[in-house]
Order: C-alpha cells, then sequence, then structure tokens
C-alpha cells in the first residue's frame, strides 16, 4: 500500500470505510480514545513551527504488515499461532477462534495497529442492518486488526477461479483505497515492478515509518516535505 | 485444640491468635478472589489496562514474584546439586523446605494471576494445543507450569511429614520414598527453572520493534535472557532469607542459625555483584550503540515523575550497586540491620527491572509522533496482588505451625 500524505485532506472515509467493511465495533463509551477500536487511524502531524511556517498533514496508519524476515513483530511472539503472515501475499492475519487475548502482539507492535475488544461487540441498533457478511466480527477478550481486506481478495480469487484466470494475478482494492476520495491511496502488489505501488514506493517522496526498527513495513507514504520524513523515521 | 497437628517439641501461638490471623488473610484473599472473578466474568476492561498497556499489573507481579521465587530452585540446586562438591552448602538444608513452599507458593499465584491476565480464560489451554515455538511466551507457560508439577511433587513431602499424617504408615512410606528420590526433582526444578526465568527475559528482550525492551543476544537468546535468570538468583535467595526472618520475628523464635544468613548473604552478594556489572554493560551498550541505532536517545526513553530517570538510579545504583557492595564486605554481613536492608534493596530493585521491562517498555512512545501514555492500575489488579501476598503469607503460617519447617528448631528453642 502508498499513501500520498500530499493528497490526504484528513476526511477519515477510509476509516469509515473501513468500519464498515470489517464490521469494526463501537465501545458504550466511545470517550476512552485508548480503547477505541479502529484499524485505520487517522494522525495529524505538525512541523511545530509558529505561524506563518506552521504545517500539518495527515497520517493515515493501517497495520504495516511487516515484512521483517522470517517474522513480523507480532507473529512473532504469539503463543498459540493466532496471527501469521501468509507468505504467498504478505498479509498478516489473525485467528480470532484462536486468540487467547494475552496481547503480546499488541505489544510487540509499535504502530498501535492492533486493538483490543475490551467489550463484547455492539453497534448501534440502526447499523446493524449494515454489517458485512463477508467479515465475521470479533468477540470480546480477543484482538484484531487491518487485514487489507483480505475477504476482498478471497472474492477476487474466487471470480479468477470461476473466470478461469490466474488466480495468482488477481488484483483487489480495500475498502480504504476504494472509499479515498483523492485517490491517496493505491494499493497493489508491490514484488511486481510493473505495479503502480511498485512505481510509487521507488519514488523519490517514499519513506515508510520507523523503517530504522528493521519491521520492513508493507505501507509506504509519500511527501515531498522533509519534516514528514523525519517524523516518519526518528533521528533521520 | 490443635496440638496434635503441631510439630513435636515447639511451640506455636494459641489457636485463637493464629485463627484471627488466619481469618484476616483469609479476608484480604476473598476480596482478591471476588475481585478476580469480576474480571473473569466482566472482561479485563475492568483493569486499567488498553491498546497502549497490552502488559500491566498483572505480568509485573508475576515476574517479580517469579524471580522472588527463584529462591526455590536455586536453593535446591545448591543443596542438592552442589553441597557434595562444596560442603558449605549442606548449611542450606536448613532452610531448603522453607525454600520450596516459597517457590510452590509462588508459581501457583503467578499462574492464576496470568490466568486473569488473559482476554479469553477459557482458552488457557491452547498454548498446549497450537504452541507457537518461536514465542518465548510459550516456553514461559510450559516451563511454569512444568516447575509448579515439580513444586508440588517437592511440597508433598514435606506435607506428609506433618505429625498425625505422618502416623499413617502409607504416607510415610511415601513421604520417605518421595525424599529420597528429591534430588532428581530439585535438577528437574533447575532445569525448568533456568529456561523459564530466561525466557521471561526474552518476553521482552526478543521485542525487535520496542526499543527500550530489545537486546541483541546469543544465538536465540536476547541478553534479557542471561540477565533476568541472573537476577533472580541474585534476588530469590535474598527473599528466602527475608520471610524466614520475617517468621522469626513474628514468631519470637530463632528457626535458623545465623550462619545460614551469613551463607545467604554470601551468595546474595557474589550473584549480585555479578549481575550488576553485566547489568550496566547491558545498560551502556543499549544507551549508547543500540538505542542510538534505532534513532532513539537515551532521554527519549524516560520522562516526568511517573517515568523518570529515578527508575533507572533506584535500580542499578541503589538497589544493586549498594547491596552488592554492601554485602561483599565481612561486615555489612555481619550486621543483621544491614544485611536484611541490603536484601530488602535487592527484591525492590529486581521488582523495578520487572516493572520497567513490562509498563515503562510500552509507555514509551516509539513513532515520533506518538505520546507518552500513563498506566493506572484499578481495584481489580490491586486486589488480586494483595491476595496473592496474603495467599503466600497465608500457606508460610499453616507450613509453620504444622510442618516441621526449620529442622534445627527444636534445638534452637529448647522448651523448658
Amino acid at each position: 500500500m502508498v499513501i500520498d500524505l500530499d493528497k490526504c485532506t484528513g476526511c477519515t472515509a477510509c476509516s469509515v470505510a473501513c468500519q464498515a467493511e470489517n464490521n469494526v465495533s463501537f465501545l458504550p463509551d466511545e470517550s476512552n480514545k485508548v480503547r477505541s477500536i479502529s484499524w485505520m487511524e487517522i494522525y495529524q502531524l505538525q512541523n511545530g513551527k509558529e505561524y506563518p511556517d506552521y504545517q500539518f498533514t495527515y497520517l493515515p496508519r493501517p497495520c504495516m504488515h511487516c515484512n521483517a524476515p522470517h517474522h513480523s513483530p507480532c507473529t512473532f511472539v504469539c503463543p498459540v499461532n493466532a496471527t501469521r503472515r501468509d507468505e504467498s501475499n504478505g498479509i498478516v492475519s489473525h485467528i480470532y477462534p484462536r486468540c487467547i487475548g494475552c496481547r503480546y502482539c499488541m505489544v510487540a507492535c509499535p504502530y498501535h495497529a492492533r486493538k483490543f475488544n475490551w467489550w463484547d461487540p455492539s453497534w448501534p441498533k440502526s447499523m446493524e442492518a449494515m454489517l458485512s457478511p463477508e467479515v465475521s466480527p470479533r468477540m470480546r477478550g480477543v484482538v484484531e486488526k487491518c487485514t487489507f481486506c483480505h475477504h476482498r481478495l478471497l472474492a477476487a480469487r474466487a471470480k479468477a477461479y470461476l473466470d478461469g484466470a490466474d488466480l495468482n494475478k488477481v488484483t483487489y482494492l480495500p475498502a480504504c483505497a476504494e472509499a479515498c476520495p483523492t485517490k491517496a491511496i493505491s494499493f497493489g502488489n508491490l514484488l511486481d515492478p510493473d505495479s503502480e505501488v511498485a512505481r510509487l514506493s521507488k519514488d523519490q517522496r517514499a519513506f515508510r515509518i520507523l523503517e530504522k526498527l528493521q519491521t520492513e513495513p508493507k505501507v509506504y507514504y509519500l511527501s515531498k516535505y522533509q519534516w514528514v520524513h523525519k517524523l516518519g523515521d526518528k533521528g533521520l | 485444640m490443635d496440638k496434635a497437628l503441631i510439630p513435636d517439641g515447639v511451640k506455636r501461638c494459641p489457636l485463637p491468635v493464629f485463627s484471627l490471623w488466619v481469618l484476616l488473610l483469609a479476608a484480604i484473599i476473598g476480596w482478591g478472589v471476588w475481585a478476580g472473578g469480576m474480571v473473569l466474568y466482566k472482561a479485563v476492561n475492568v483493569t486499567g489496562l488498553n491498546d497502549y498497556f497490552g502488559f500491566g499489573f498483572y505480568i509485573t507481579i508475576d515476574l517479580a514474584i517469579i524471580a522472588l521465587g527463584a529462591g526455590a530452585f536455586f536453593t535446591g540446586f545448591l543443596y542438592y546439586g552442589l553441597s557434595r562438591f562444596f560442603p558449605a552448602f549442606a548449611e542450606l538444608s536448613k532452610v531448603i523446605n522453607l525454600s520450596v513452599v516459597i517457590g510452590f507458593l509462588c508459581y501457583t499465584g503467578a499462574i492464576v494471576i496470568l490466568l486473569l491476565e488473559l482476554g479469553q480464560p477459557m482458552r488457557a489451554w491452547f498454548p498446549y494445543w497450537h504452541p507457537n515455538v518461536h514465542s518465548m511466551l510459550t516456553e514461559v507457560i510450559f516451563c511454569i507450569t512444568c516447575y509448579a508439577m515439580v513444586l508440588t511433587i517437592e511440597y508433598a513431602p514435606i506435607i506428609l511429614e506433618n505429625r498425625k499424617i505422618n502416623a499413617v504408615r502409607g504416607a510415610r512410606v511415601f513421604g520417605h520414598t518421595l525424599h529420597e528420590v528429591m534430588a532428581i526433582f530439585a535438577l528437574t526444578g533447575t532445569f525448568l527453572s533456568f529456561f523459564h526465568q530466561g525466557s521471561l527475559g526474552g518476553v521482552a528482550g526478543v521485542l525487535f520493534a520496542r526499543p527500550f525492551a530489545f537486546r541483541t543476544g546469543f544465538f536465540i537468546w536476547p541478553w534479557t535472557f542471561f540477565l533476568f535468570v541472573l537476577s533472580a538468583i541474585a534476588s530469590g535467595p535474598a527473599f528466602t532469607a527475608l520471610i524466614c526472618r520475617g517468621l522469626e520475628k513474628i514468631s519470637g523464635r530463632q528457626l535458623v542459625d545465623r550462619s545460614v544468613y551469613d551463607l545467604f548473604g554470601k551468595i546474595v552478594a557474589t550473584l549480585l555483584s555479578f549481575y550488576i556489572v553485566l547489568k550496566i554493560i547491558d545498560t551502556l551498550y543499549w544507551a549508547l550503540v543500540l538505542a542510538p541505532s534505532f534513532g532513539f536517545k537515551l532521554t527519549d526513553f524516560y520522562l516526568g515523575p511517573v517515568y523518570g530517570f529515578w527508575l533507572l538510579v533506584g535500580e542499578i545504583i541503589i538497589c544493586g550497586i549498594v547491596p552488592a557492595v554492601v554485602l561483599l564486605t565481612p561486615k555489612g554481613r555481619a550486621n543483621n540491620g544491614l544485611l536484611f536492608s541490603m536484601f530488602i534493596l535487592d527484591c525492590i530493585g529486581i521488582t523495578i527491572n520487572r516493572y520497567v521491562m513490562t509498563v515503562q517498555a510500552l509507555a514509551t512512545p516509539v513513532m515520533p509522533f506518538d505520546r507518552w501514555e500513563i498506566y493506572i492500575p484499578t481495584i481489580y489488579e490491586w486486589a488480586p496482588g494483595f491476595a496473592l501476598i496474603a495467599y503466600i503469607m497465608l500457606v508460610i503460617s499453616l507450613s509453620y505451625r504444622y510442618l516441621p519447617l526449620f529442622p534445627r528448631e527444636k534445638e534452637l528453642n529448647p522448651i523448658r
């Protein structure tokens, strides 16, 4: 995934689309933001300068689906193999019925991309009819996270199978990329040198968050501002 | 009324006084059981944990109590394993029963607290069924449960030595047989305990995306693996000695020879000195090489009064270097006040270490645009913690009253 921060307006459409697409539940009291569940969190970054030099940008943060050698930080630590990285497509997924809720994966993730279900999942009555049948809701006491809309990949592969197409060459868009009105989010196969994301990831404006930790995030950001690059990786 | 159960030739406080003490402890345990029950029933949302602090009070107290309970395996190792080659360690026979009881209590208590920590406690058996061999937590879970079983086997013959139970021939023979093979269990416990003390350190040390906790290491083990083992064996004997001393003070009777404390002093001094030197090297390497390679300065890891530098100073200097230096001197060990104060500092230092590796490691922002968070445990976390302490005190009280924990007690306190 590549997110162009210069194009992002901070409208949160990606976050809302993600919430709706993946049946992300609501807390009884959403005033406690450190327990809110959001797979696509929007941060506001500021350059720390006074007007007229003041600048800010928005930074949407999905799961980075880290590509660190052997293991992602979170998959490495799970005692029950409830979270795995599929080496065929690079997606880090979470098996909810197997998760014991020890939260070690959350502890291991420096991006706060993993959220815990502190309560039973619930939605306002009027929203229950809008729940997606494609994605299972998560029970109380387990961890959840962005899956790059893995169910859409499965649907695309199923369609390709029926069409007699190559299953390994299917493309799809996650809900966030589809919903973005400014087309700030691009999605595709980074390993395919001809793909747009592969090209954008090599752009001069490209950077990744906390690259120094060698987590090898699969989410790239684009920004023309050096202070944004600097905020993305400490001590650059 | 319970005279028939009290070991022969020793004096205990009147039953009503003891009953009041037991009632007080039972009340605290009841409070903790209620709080723990609420956590299991309502889920961990009643705690102060959140998405920043996946680990908190429960893990801190688990790590601390397991480190302090290391006196069991290490005393057993010195006594059963090394006393043949180093006769000085034979002195530990006078306190080996107590160390086993402490170990048993620390480990069983830690397992219960660990259960509360889980979001899905009904799935607590999953790690045995779907183990991830790469996870340090898997190693911890396996070793802790196995070692708790070993400790139960080690505790059993002590229980069977109760005057009434011992009168039953079958129980006496079984207890005696267990005693005969105890060295095997003690050494098995040493092996298991070594690994899980280490893997508890590994739990933090392998977090390669958390610069506060991450350490490089040897083969698959981060340096924290070895530091946790060393710190546990440097503080476990001190904790055992403190509990023994506490029992002496409360009962008003001498339970072990002074030479036992002196030996503990020497053991703790040696191990703590070794540990603290390695800990200082580890801290310097972390602060000057490792963290900067991730773009962090030492000052990035400490903030304000809650997560300030006082934790580092407290852990390494006040509760590390000071007790090590004092205990290395014969004068320091000869003075009871100094000896036990240094033991207390040692135990506090190890608790601070477990706290910072758990809570501060998570409070420190990693993303540059992230913020510091403060974690405040709720009553649902404190209460099981206090209950754990009360549980340890209760079973030690019962064991002291009804079991021959201290082989020298009768000789040291002749009834006139």
